[in-house]
């Protein structure tokens, strides 16, 4: 067992070693309606056809996740802000020699609408979703969604196209506008359940050293909470009694994973709080996800897999350390860049680590990583573009 | 306090009304209309089964901890649909919630969160003082998000706008088209989106919240903003030889 079911034993709280879900207490699995629509002629699913691997989900499912021929729907917040979250995630798929695409034909989940503000609809939120999924299907690769809070909303809308017949008909008709079909993916993929299945392949190539790194997981919220059946569960991970994902990536990579109590809290994101009532969100990331972990499990670095998560709890350390000299920071990054730094990836050119808030150079240093030689080389591949000797930097150049 | 309505049964048991009916000026009519909208929305019976008021959801929700805000209280007015504590909660606590469904941990299967995602639609469709209030500051944000598909674009960082941020977002902000440049994925060479998007999406995108009601939506909300991507989608959909019903 690579993270022992003891492991999450608190205090007076005996766990079973040999936890079994319960068949009888599973909700319904949503590929029998799914299926059934198809064979209907309702809806149009998109087959995982290509070579896969099976992953574990709740209640003893499985998973099938696509290897490559795969459309990635990118996240705004992750292309905008973290910029290294979504490069690092295309650069491993090409140093496993795994074919992508990242189309521009592509909109946002927009749920930022839906969860922060409610200026949207049930119908347009399904409609946002089944356009995306529908050009995937046009150009016959598969969708690996890189936002958790766009694979939760995509799963809701999926639990809600399969459940109300009329609201199937609105977005049938809206897709007739746009000269499409109503598809939906056989199974909705988050990245970094790409990366969980990867995690073997991820080991052989890696290069530097993480047995000396203590993490610890941030599991995203949207990614398990919401239709919380179609997630991964390891029962080799916490005795399958807690989603697996993230830890079990860290753990293949050799770093130690440490435990802390506040691991099922939110990280405080909030969606209009991070924009509007940022007290809100400072106090929750500070109080009780920061130094929750700093003082039971003192990590390295902190990992999560969503766009919200790695704002919240990277940007809301600046304040509290202002106010507080003494309050220890903890570099936050996700466990795509940290996967892209054990297969050799350099910090600035591919991680972005630059557009990162808390102090990550003590990280870089105990992976053997020189940070000032790095910058300097980042700094000298800018300074082509300044004179004009190219745009734009390629992978290519990402690759010294 | 006198409520402005003939009383119903229902009415004089609500908690609200025990401690005083905190909007008197609004008809129980209005507030059973509102109420009506909530209910009558299918999403609203696939998020409430009843309450066992063990507190779970309020144990595992953020909000709750800083704010005076309990997803049971939501899920406990619904379930016993008492209109005055629900008019209540749809002006004084709905914009509270985190939207992270940490609350569905709920063992009735309740969704607190989602019962709340319908009442702040309703809020929104029918111009609740709530909602203008809460998404005072959130104009540019709706904008972004209708008008270009995403939200959250790099030009966003700018250190007057995030100073409790750090340094970090002033680095960027000062770099921003030299380090979107030195991206290597060629869709992330941009500042005003978080990745190159082509028009046709645009148009598709612009016919969806045509077709489906949600630009309609913010009408009631903000008239000037309405006014203003009403002019941008029509503008491109005219461009590209689209006629709108």
């Amino acid at each position: 067992m690579t993270i022992p079911v003891e492991k999450v034993a608190g205090p007076r709280r005996k766990n079973k070693a040999d936890f079994q879900w319960s068949e009888e207490h599973a909700p319904e699995d949503f590929h029998e309606r799914l299926f059934e629509l198809e064979e209907k002629g309702e809806l149009v699913v998109q087959r995982v056809d290509t070579e896969h691997i099976e992953v574990p989900v709740k209640y003893g499912r499985t998973k099938k996740v696509p290897i490559g021929h795969t459309w990635h729907h990118k996240s705004c917040g992750q292309c905008g802000h973290i910029p290294g979250y979504s490069t690092s995630i295309f650069w491993v798929n090409r140093k496993l020699g795994i074919e992508y695409e990242d189309p521009s034909d592509q909109t946002s989940c927009t749920a930022w609408n839906y969860y922060a503000s409610a200026t949207s609809n049930a119908a347009a939120q399904a409609a946002v979703a089944v356009r995306n999924f529908a050009t995937a299907y046009e150009t016959g690769r598969f969708p690996i969604i890189h936002c958790g809070t766009s694979f939760g909303h995509y799963k809701e809308v999926r639990h809600e196209l399969l459940a109300h017949d009329h609201l199937r008909e609105e977005v049938r008709r809206v897709m007739d506008a746009l000269g499409k079909p109503l598809v939906l993916p056989e199974e909705m993929v988050h990245y970094s359940e790409w990366f969980y299945a990867m995690r073997h392949e991820i080991a052989k190539h890696q290069v530097r050293d993480f047995s000396n790194i203590a993490v610890t997981v941030h599991p995203a919220c949207h990614y398990y909470k919401l239709v919380e059946g179609d997630a991964i569960y390891d029962p080799e991970v916490y005795g399958g009694q807690r989603t697996a994902i993230v830890s079990e990536v860290a753990q293949a990579l050799g770093a130690e994973v440490r435990d802390y109590s506040t691991w099922f809290d939110c990280c405080g994101f909030g969606f209009r709080h991070i924009l509007v009532s940022r007290d809100f969100t400072r106090s929750f990331v500070t109080q009780r996800k920061i130094k929750r972990m700093k003082e039971e499990a003192d990590p390295d670095v902190t990992l999560t897999h969503d766009t919200g998560c790695v704002t919240a709890l990277d940007k809301s350390q600046f304040a509290a350390k202002a106010q507080d000299p003494d309050f220890a920071t903890i570099p936050v990054m996700s466990e795509a860049q940290f996967a892209a730094l054990a297969m050799g990836a350099h910090p600035y050119l591919v991680c972005q680590l630059h557009w990162h808030a808390a102090d990550y150079k003590p990280l870089l240093e105990k992976m053997g990583i020189d940070h000032e030689k790095a910058w300097a080389e980042f700094e000298e591949a800018t300074a082509r573009l300044e004179r004009g000797e190219q745009k734009y930097l390629t992978w290519e150049d990402a690759d010294v | 306090m006198q409520a402005s309505a003939q009383l119903t049964p229902t009415h004089a048991d609500s908690a609200a009304y025990k401690l005083g009916i905190t909007y008197p000026d609004v008809p129980l009519a209005e507030k059973q209309r509102l109420f009506d909208e909530v209910k009558a929305d299918e999403r609203f019976h696939d998020y409430l089964y009843g309450c066992y008021e063990c507190g779970i959801c309020v144990a595992a929700c953020p909000s709750a901890r800083y704010y005076d805000f309990s997803p049971r209280r939501i899920a406990q007015a619904a379930a016993r649909e008492d209109i005055e504590l629900i008019y209540q909660q749809m002006q004084e606590d709905i914009w509270d919630c985190s939207q992270c469904f940490s609350c569905l941990r709920c063992p009735r299967g309740n969704n607190p969160g989602g019962i709340i995602t319908v009442m702040r639609e309703v809020a929104v469709n029918n111009g609740l003082e709530s909602a203008k209030q809460a998404l005072r500051g959130y104009t540019r944000i709706i904008y972004k998000i209708m008008s270009t598909g995403t939200q959250v674009s790099p030009d966003m960082l700018q250190a007057d706008a995030f100073p409790d941020w750090g340094p970090s977002v002033a680095r960027v902000s000062e770099k921003l088209d030299l380090w979107r440049r030195a991206l290597p994925p060629e869709t992330h060479h941009t500042t005003t989106t978080g990745w190159q998007i082509s028009t046709k999406t645009l148009v598709e995108l612009y016919l969806i919240w045509h077709k489906t009601g949600a630009l309609n939506m913010i009408s009631e909300l903000d008239a000037s903003l309405h006014s203003l991507l009403e002019e941008v989608m029509e503008d491109l959909l005219d461009e590209q030889g689209y006629e709108l019903d």
